[in-house]
């Protein structure tokens, strides 16, 4: 069932200084769904626009980001909201009781002056307002021992936690309410290896048991291939592939994701890793035609003139490069 | 053990030598200065009709004696040192006979009384406002208020104490023009002691919170803008914390560790006085005494007042260094 | 060049500020045409409001106020710039040696510049001043307010210092190779050159005040004319009780707008060389 419906979103970020407007195409005309009970995994080098795909999704869109086009309908109950176009307060009522975000560099958003027990008091106090302090500390204590997190950091002040714990607490943070939905914007950068298992486990196991649905960004094609049910290929601003986990990393389609692909390490495998040649294009002035074009080594004539849009070519299986539709066309 | 050892210690050491050698230089200064206050002294009794040439010589010994100038300047310093620690001054030359610590005693109450409260006035409306229009920099409200007092802020010291001592004393006579309390009304703890010594105490008050508010608005206003982009704050927005709450807990308790550290650098160094505005204003407090005392070459009140402006500087100075580490967290003893 | 365009053109407080720094420096340029001398009095009907021939009117000692503020703010910029100068050039090398070698030496310049930072400076200055009564001439003035001014900046400039050596993009820096006076001119210089601005601003502000404070208390010279001098003498005639508005109000609308367009520029300036905000405007990360 869809829980959330991201509709043609076009967010440009839109700086003006000192007489020169420069315009960043960072989410370029993107529908993407998200179904309940599911993990959907974004994916795409840096400066992709994913992270501002999520924030828009979020609905939380601040200069310079500025939407031009595309509604975020959430079903909440038996409503559908517009993320987009409520206003502050209505938005308020919802956000962190069923929605929540994970912020990229999560280390440093927990107050440095404050104990982690008063964060966390001011986040349910304020979403919660009638919570007294006995409740408050059944369901803080109660929820960090379901995330198997020790109690006693809740009187530690950040700086004494390590990385990875802060990264926890704030994942703890964001799931105290039960949100039924979560987004996480690189959750795992700058965190060593075990820790970064360790942090995907805990993700994993709050999706599985709150059966809630959970929306991850991340450029780690590994912590992709662990965690998501479905994963969205985004490159340039645009989605160029979306399908099952399986699919994706069986049956890869566009030449882009080929690539991310082949650049995953395998235990056994001592071929050369190919990576693709050449860079993005710039988000200031997107090509004409397929974004792709230039750093791939099958390209037509048609791929210069026309964009290829995003279609199906099989069960939940989407793709927008002409080669790739030529073929799923023959093999069905 | 070791805390105190490799923490407290060496800054008490410092202080001790900061004290040192301010007041060396205290000491010295006046007496590389071609004024000799024997001399003047000498001659303001001459003129008195004292002859006596005698009399003038044994006079002479006395004062000598009185202002520490015998021997050589070694052994001045050593004798100055010797009686300082035992709270000794020495007389005023001013005020002949009364020493130079009574004399500071009864400056002390007004310069106390009127700096302290002005500052802390100061300080908390500067704070109260620069967080204000730190945190809502886009409101109009913000910017017209953050325009006045930009004009406001530069304007010197000593013109803001004659813009309102004009204003308030001359054109409109509700405040009277000099002095800390009415002539003639008996100190006391009473209405009408207490109400002549507000009355007096307003403008020159008042002058010192404008002045001293608009340096704390830019200074918290510039704290604010820095915490607001701090990735904890943007995260209690995005949580949707109430705004008053983000405001208070997070940006405002943020900035406080650095004013409070530099409202105690404020309170020490009001030992100094607040010389221009006891001037223009004709207020009784250490400014005014150290301000004649150096226009008559009083060097023992000159000495007695900086030193106590050195010791009040130094150990607000130090009191912050031991205090910082229980303040934040983030700082530990090392 | 196009620097300055841009930001006349887009920010408010940059064109605000630089239009009243062009008036003062015309000020400035008009004083070297003065008609009168600067120290020269009776060479004007006295107390006379302002006309077309006297623009801002005459003193009581027979001046034209005008021209008598020409050379005022260019002996006031004068005292202000050089003293700023001495004090924040003594403030950084002090500093930075501090701040950078660490160790013995830092602890030494330390402990002396907290001595100097408790050392009451206008009482030291009152009396130095006193002492050389009427001797003191522009730049003397200066460089003695230069010489007390620069402990408590300096204080400062090593605590920026110490927490930009603390930055992990300094080690990274260091391990890339790069030399140390590269690293403090590269990577250092650009975080501290906003602070640096305003500290300048507070550095001019003060000895604006103290040449201000030192003339009201006649302890300066007070023949040469200084926007603290045309206010002492402005009181000395009255002028407030008076009514003679003109000769008080220049010295002061002076100060005040010559302290304001300082304060812009730097705003709008460390704005525009901030690093932090610089990144915004190349650069949006996705």
């Amino acid at each position: 069932m869809t829980l959330l419906e991201a509709k043609d979103l076009k967010a440009y970020y839109i700086t003006k200084s000192y007489g020169i407007e420069r315009t960043v195409h960072a989410v370029d005309d993107i529908s993407l769904d998200v179904n309940t009970d599911e993990i959907l995994g974004i994916a795409g080098e840096s400066g992709c626009g994913k992270s501002t795909l999520l924030r828009v999704m979020f609905g939380i869109i601040r200069p310079p980001l500025q939407l031009i086009h595309g509604t975020v309908a959430y079903r909440s109950g038996d409503r559908s909201l517009d993320l987009l176009s409520l206003t502050d307060d209505e938005y308020r009522q919802i956000r962190w009781k069923e929605l929540s975000y994970i912020p990229q560099g999560s280390m440093s958003v927990l107050n440095p002056l404050r104990r982690v027990r008063k964060t966390f008091w001011d986040f349910i106090d304020t979403h919660r307002p009638n919570t007294t302090r006995r409740e408050f500390e059944d369901l803080v204590t109660g929820h960090l021992s379901d995330l198997g997190l020790p109690a006693e950091v809740l009187d530690a002040f950040p700086h004494q936690l390590s990385g990875g714990m802060r990264q926890r607490v704030t994942i703890a943070l964001a799931t105290i309410l039960k949100p039924r939905l979560i987004f996480a914007d690189e959750p795992t950068t700058a965190l060593d290896v075990i820790v970064q298992s360790g942090v995907i486990d805990l993700l994993r196991r709050i999706q599985a048991e709150a059966r809630n649905s959970l929306v991850i960004v991340t450029h780690d094609m590994g912590i992709h291939a662990n965690l998501a049910d479905r994963i969205a290929i985004m490159y340039a601003g645009q989605i160029i592939e979306e399908a099952p986990a399986k699919q994706i990393f069986g049956n890869p389609q566009h030449p882009y994701t080929k690539y991310l692909i082949h650049s995953l390490p395998r235990i056994g495998d001592k071929s050369h890793r190919i990576s693709s040649p050449g860079r993005p294009p710039s988000l200031m002035v997107p090509p004409k035609g397929c974004r792709f074009r230039d750093r791939c080594e099958q390209k037509r004539r048609i791929c210069r003139e026309e964009r290829p849009l995003l279609v199906s070519i099989g069960e939940n299986h989407k793709v927008a490069c002409f080669l790739a539709v030529k073929e799923g066309a023959h093999a069905s | 053990m070791s805390l105190f050892k490799r923490y407290i210690l060496p800054r008490i050491i410092q202080w001790i030598v900061v004290i040192f050698v301010g007041t060396t230089v205290v000491f010295l200064v006046p007496r590389l200065s071609p004024m000799d206050p024997v001399q003047t002294t000498l001659s303001s009794m001459s003129s008195l009709g004292m002859a006596n040439p005698e009399a003038i010589r044994q006079m002479e010994e006395v004062l000598m004696d009185l202002y520490g100038l015998r021997g050589t300047l070694l052994q001045q310093y050593l004798r100055f040192w010797s009686y300082l620690l035992k709270g000794d001054l020495g007389p005023s030359l001013v005020m002949f006979p009364a020493p130079v610590i009574s004399v500071i005693g009864t400056a002390m109450p007004w310069t106390i009384g009127l700096m302290l409260v002005s500052t802390i006035l100061a300080w908390l409306l500067g704070i109260a406002l620069g967080t204000l229009t730190g945190y809502f920099a886009d409101k109009t409200w913000a910017k017209i208020l953050d325009a006045v007092i930009m004009c406001i802020y530069p304007i010197p010291n000593y013109i803001m104490a004659l813009m309102l001592l004009f204003l308030f004393a001359y054109t409109f006579p509700l405040f009277p023009f000099s002095g800390a309390a009415g002539i003639g009304i008996k100190p006391g703890f009473n209405r009408v002691f207490i109400g002549s010594v507000l009355k007096h105490g307003f403008l020159p008050a008042l002058s010192m919170i404008l002045i001293t508010t608009g340096w704390r608005f830019i200074s918290q206003r510039a704290l604010v803008t820095n915490v607001i982009g701090s990735d904890h704050v943007q995260y209690a927005e995005l949580a949707a914390l109430p705004r008053r709450k983000i405001m208070l807990n997070y940006v405002f308790r943020d900035t406080l560790l650095p004013q409070t550290t530099d409202l105690a650098l404020s309170l020490g160094s009001i030992f100094g006085g607040a010389l221009i505005t006891e001037f223009v204003f004709s207020y009784p407090g250490l400014g005014q005494i150290l301000y004649t005392a150096i226009l008559q070459g009083d060097f023992n009140v000159i000495v007695g007042v900086s030193i106590f402006s050195i010791v009040g500087i130094a150990t607000a100075a130090l009191l912050i260094d031991l205090l910082y580490p229980l303040l934040d967290p983030r700082v530990r003893y090392h | 060049m196009v620097i300055i365009r841009d930001l006349f053109l887009f920010d408010m407080r940059f064109r605000i500020g630089f239009i009243i720094l062009i008036c003062l420096f015309l000020l400035v340029g008009l004083s070297f045409c003065s008609p009168y001398e600067q120290t020269a009095r009776r060479v004007v009907p006295r107390n006379r409001t302002p006309s077309s021939k006297h623009w801002l009117g005459t003193n009581s000692l027979g001046q034209d106020i005008f021209w008598q503020l020409t050379f005022a703010v260019r002996n006031s910029l004068l005292i202000g710039l050089i003293s700023t100068a001495v004090s924040r050039i003594i403030a950084v090398m002090n500093g930075m040696v501090s701040g950078y070698l660490g160790g013995p030496v830092d602890r030494v310049l330390s402990t002396i510049t907290d001595s100097f930072v408790v050392i009451p400076r206008l009482p030291l200055l009152i009396l130095v001043s006193f002492v050389f009564r009427g001797g003191l001439n522009i730049i003397t003035t200066a460089l003695l307010l230069g010489f007390l001014d620069w402990a408590w900046p300096s204080k400062r400039y090593r605590a920026q210092i110490l927490s930009l050596r603390e930055r992990e993009f300094t080690n990274t820096a260091v391990y890339c190779g790069m030399n140390t006076l590269k690293v403090i001119g590269k990577q250092h210089f650009p975080f501290l050159i906003s602070y640096l601005l305003a500290d300048l601003i507070s550095g001019f502000l003060w000895a604006l005040g103290m040449e201000i404070t030192l003339s009201v208390l006649g302890l300066s010279n007070l023949t040469t004319p200084t926007i603290g001098t045309m206010i002492y003498w402005a009181n000395y005639y009255q002028a407030m009780l008076l009514g003679t508005w003109w000769w008080l109000a220049p010295p002061v609308i002076a100060s005040i707008l010559a302290i304001l367009s300082f304060y812009l520029l730097s705003v709008s300036i460390s704005q525009f060389l901030d690093p932090r905000t610089r990144i915004q405007h190349l650069s949006i990360g996705g």
